[in-house]
């Protein structure tokens, strides 16, 4: 007879339904990203994970690792979505297959594959390409503009010039640049009066893709495959630190909601900061590992070099996380009120 | 009564399946064919056979003798022939024998004298000892001898007195059904313990999806004009975790290093109360307990079985299905499958569950983890079991000790929400039998050199005695000497008081070398031994070591919590679930 351990009974669950849960939750963000920029974004997410899946399947291969149970688990197409939603909607191809290679080659595999990565991959791509190509990384499609699916398909594909007009920068990159081009001349509610950019709070149109994010978020949170700490401390460090600085400058500071609404700020918040593997595990640590990033995220974005600094507070935390989980663990059960 | 009630962290939900078992009432398991009692049922010291081949035994007649305090005594099932006294199957996951007593049973069931205990008259101790020469143990599981538990730390004074018929895992009903059917003598007994313990108020608890069993308890308690509180608590799995529902209902947490007596709590399983009754209104030792016969089979029910009837016939009551491929003792979460299905029936048998495929499908291949913290979610105890696995896995048992593996109740729920299908608790398991197999080696070690020293300090003691008596023999006779020659020279010269001194500093001078060569000698001997009997470096491994230990350890995977009950002893509270 077999030797087969308790527990005999199991609860339905595998790592690709882990997954495909969350690019569920991905979906009502890319249904206002399709709406907003157009099926560009479709588009990539596609390439994306095609580049994902075939990178996972030569990468399992080398390593001797059964094909078809780790690329039905899903992870990749996980990776390979964030990347597409990070990246601009009308970057070149090799572009984003560049990233999603990068991220499942390296930042997955070369450090043991699945579970092992001390990064979070999809900022890993997003990290390397902004520092090797800043000025594609840079240009997003001009707000307003609608394009047919073919224009922007040729676009992607480089068979279109890139003209200039045709793109331009996020919202936050706008501001960032108008301040500074402004020298003190131009203040935020001059800026944001221009509702062609700006939208209503943070963006035309893109504080409905952060809003999409935000249902996706909570519904992982109600599904508990998410807890509340990290989104949570993430956000509260955003709202904290930009509330502050904009209260005692309103003039040279964005509010805090332009700062939620814009950027990857609520994408990072709810899957980026929540990624199990290279963040932290204990509450505590998470809360410690989602403040920390908001921080340092509102910094690099707000005094840094570029665009958004989602990604690079991300990488910066993970570094912290191991170390921050041993700081943090949990009292258990019988052992409260003690010291450790 | 309105009572406060507490939450334990974590838990699931896993589908209950008790349904099946409780349409019918218990019912008692015809006589087998043959029985074969271990004499190990119970927690501590393996009583000693006092029967031999050939002795005719009747029904309740004492067949193995209690060994020393943590031990209780065990009993013939029935009347008959003792047919043999050796080495047999036991209903573990190790597979292992241990000794057992073949009954050939002569069909009359017939009973020994029983006398009704006078529990009036009777000192406390004398209730434990009766208790412990009546075989009653910890019916929940854990099998404890249950008069070990009887005495009330001496410093705390006893607040609560928890009875546990929560029966939290699915499948088994065999407490619901005794509850619901026998509440009165459960009631009775758990007054027994009341008397023993003195406790403040006694609290049993019932899971609340066994309404029946919870009004069946209220009404005995009212019946026996007792003050008892029935407390139906949420269904939750594992609440009948004996720390879990000290939780649930009194808000204390007892943690591994501590016995529950020491916050003022104990807790007793309800089968446990009900065969206490039993020993003492009737007379009746502990030969027969209720096992419920479930899972993938035409005819599940409870029955009243006898101790050493073997698994298989005793099945074949509730007509497993054809494609029953196994025998599960215990229940889902935290049973295992016996290693053959004819083990005998154990006084910790609470439900046998016919195995198929069918019910408990294979489970899909081993994922790496994702840190996903679902385990953490779920365990009860609030520890971290991936970084337990993490740790298992790397055999960092330092480590593992470090995340609090031993106070891991092995409940199963990390296993069970784990999305890549880790199988934790048996990494548990491993690294806690790997770990307490260091211990032994280094204890086995410590013991040696402890002996080895002290034999060297005795011999180093005989020879510097030996030396010392003969240095005062010398002495004596030196002084003797000298006295001879003092008072010969008294009318004479003085210097004949040198002359006495000196064959004195003579003697004791080589003496004392010797002895300080010796114990330098003796030092460094024992400091060779204890060199030689650290426990081995398990870092720089050559292959031939490494594959060595890599099959050790397949075999302590194998043999899974092999080492558990022996082990046990020393830590009662740290393997089973219920009681
Ligand atoms: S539930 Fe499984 S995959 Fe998730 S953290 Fe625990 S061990 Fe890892
Ligand atoms: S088996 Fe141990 S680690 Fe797993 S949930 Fe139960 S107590 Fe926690």
């Amino acid at each position: 007879m077999m030797f087969a351990p308790a527990p005999f009974l199991l609860k339905d669950a595998s790592v690709s339904q882990v997954m495909t849960q969350v690019c569920l939750a991905l979906v009502p963000g890319i249904a206002a990203y399709a709406w907003l920029v157009g099926p560009a974004i479709l588009v990539q997410l596609v390439i994306a994970s095609l580049a994902a899946v075939a990178a996972e399947a030569a990468m399992l291969k080398l390593r001797g690792k059964p094909l078809a149970m780790f690329l039905a688990d899903g992870s990749a197409i996980v990776t390979a979505w964030l990347i597409a939603l990070t990246f601009p909607p009308l970057a070149p191809w090799w572009l984003v297959v560049t990233g999603t290679v990068f991220a499942i080659v390296v930042a997955k595999h070369l450090y043991g594959g699945l579970g092992q990565n001390p990064f979070n991959p999809a900022m890993v791509a997003f990290a390397v390409c902004i520092v090797s190509f800043p000025a594609l990384m840079s240009q997003w499609p001009s707000v307003g503009l609608k394009m047919p699916l073919l224009e922007q398909l040729d676009i992607i594909l480089g068979l279109m010039p890139r003209a200039d007009a045709l793109t331009g920068a996020t919202p936050l990159d706008a501001m960032k640049t108008a301040l500074k081009l402004g020298d003190g001349q131009i203040d935020v509610a001059q800026l944001l009066a221009n509702q062609d950019i700006y939208g209503n709070f943070a963006g035309r149109g893109w504080e409905w893709v952060a809003a999409g994010y935000l249902l996706g978020g909570l519904w992982l949170w109600q599904r508990k495959l998410i807890t509340w700490h990290a989104p949570f401390a993430f956000i509260a460090a955003i709202v904290a630190i930009s509330g502050g600085l904009w209260l005692y400058r309103p003039d040279a500071f964005a509010s805090p909601l332009f700062h939620l609404l814009s950027g990857g700020t609520l994408l990072g918040a709810f899957f980026i900061v929540t990624d199990p593997v290279s963040g932290c595990t204990t509450p505590r640590g998470k809360l410690i590992f989602g403040f920390s990033a908001g921080l340092l995220a509102y910094i690099i974005r707000v005094f840094g070099g570029y665009p958004d600094g989602v990604a690079f507070a991300v990488l910066l935390m993970n570094l912290s996380a191991p170390l921050i989980d041993q700081l943090t663990q949990p009292r258990i059960f019988g052992m409260k009120g003690k010291q450790p | 009564m309105l009572m406060n009630l507490f939450k334990f962290k974590g838990g699931v939900k896993p589908p209950t399946n008790k349904t099946q078992s409780t349409g019918r009432p218990i019912a008692a398991a015809p006589l087998p064919s043959h029985l074969a009692v271990p004499l190990h049922q119970s927690i501590g010291g393996t009583p000693r056979p006092v029967v031999a081949v050939g002795d005719k035994v009747l029904k309740g007649q004492l067949i193995g003798e209690a060994d020393g305090w943590i031990s209780a005594a065990v009993h013939a099932p029935t009347s008959g022939t003792v047919v043999a006294v050796g080495p047999g199957k036991q209903p573990h996951p190790s597979g292992l024998d241990a000794d057992c007593v073949f009954i050939e049973p002569d069909g009359r069931d017939e009973w020994i004298a029983r006398q009704p205990f006078d529990l009036v008259n009777a000192t406390p101790d004398a209730v434990r000892h009766y208790l412990q020469q009546s075989g009653v143990v910890g019916l929940g599981g854990a099998v404890f001898p249950t008069h070990g538990k009887l005495t009330p730390a001496k410093t705390v004074p006893m607040q609560e007195l928890v009875i546990n018929g929560a029966e939290c895992e699915p499948f088994i009903t065999c407490d619901d059904l005794l509850m619901r059917e026998r509440a009165i003598d459960i009631v009775r007994g758990i007054g027994v313990f009341r008397d023993l313990l003195q406790p403040q108020k006694v609290l049993i608890g019932i899971e609340d999806n066994k309404p029946e069993a919870a009004a069946a308890m209220r009404a005995a308690v009212e019946a026996c004009g007792e003050d008892f509180v029935v407390v139906q608590v949420p269904t939750l799995y594992p609440a009948g975790g004996a720390k879990q529902l000290i939780r649930v209902l009194t808000g204390k947490e007892v943690p591994a290093a501590k016995r529950s007596t020491d916050l003022g709590v104990q807790c007793f399983n309800v089968a446990t109360a009900y065969t206490a009754w039993r020993a003492i209104a009737h007379g009746e030792p502990v030969v027969s307990r209720i096992v419920t016969l479930t899972g993938n089979v035409r005819q599940p029910g409870n029955y009243e079985v006898l101790i050493g009837t073997p698994m298989d016939e005793l099945l074949q009551l509730a007509q497993p299905n054809p494609d029953t491929d196994g025998i599960v003792m215990g229940g889902p979460m935290m049973g295992f499958l016996v290693p053959e299905p004819a083990v005998p029936v154990i006084k910790a048998t609470n439900c046998l569950i016919a195995h198929s495929e069918r019910l408990f499908p294979p489970k899909a291949p081993e994922m790496p983890c994702i840190r996903c913290g679902a385990c953490a979610q779920a365990c009860p105890h609030e520890l971290q079991p991936f970084e337990l696995y993490w740790h298992a896995r790397a055999k960092d048992f330092g480590k593992t000790q470090q995340y609090h593996i031993f106070d891991c109740i092995e409940c199963g729920c990390c296993s069970f929400v784990c999305p890549s299908r880790i199988p934790l608790v048996q990494y548990f398991r491993f690294a806690k039998s790997e770990i307490w197999a260091r211990e032994k080696e280094k204890k086995a070690a410590d013991e040696a050199k402890t002996r080895f020293e002290f034999k060297q300090f005795r011999e180093e003691r005989e020879k510097a005695e030996k030396a010392e008596k003969l240095a005062k023999a010398a002495a004596a006779q030196a002084a003797k000497k000298a006295a001879e020659a003092a008072a010969a020279a008294a009318a004479g010269d003085a210097p004949a008081v040198a002359v006495a001194e000196k064959p004195a500093d003579l003697t004791v001078d080589p003496a004392e070398a010797a002895k300080k060569a010796a114990i330098a000698a003796a030092m460094a001997r024992a400091k060779a031994q204890r060199e030689a009997a650290q426990p081995k470096n398990t870092d720089a491994l050559t292959p031939e070591q490494a594959r060595d230990m890599a099959e050790i350890e397949a075999r302590r995977v194998q043999a899974g919590i092999a080492d558990a009950p022996a082990e046990a002893a020393a830590a009662p509270t740290a393997t089973k679930t219920e009681e």
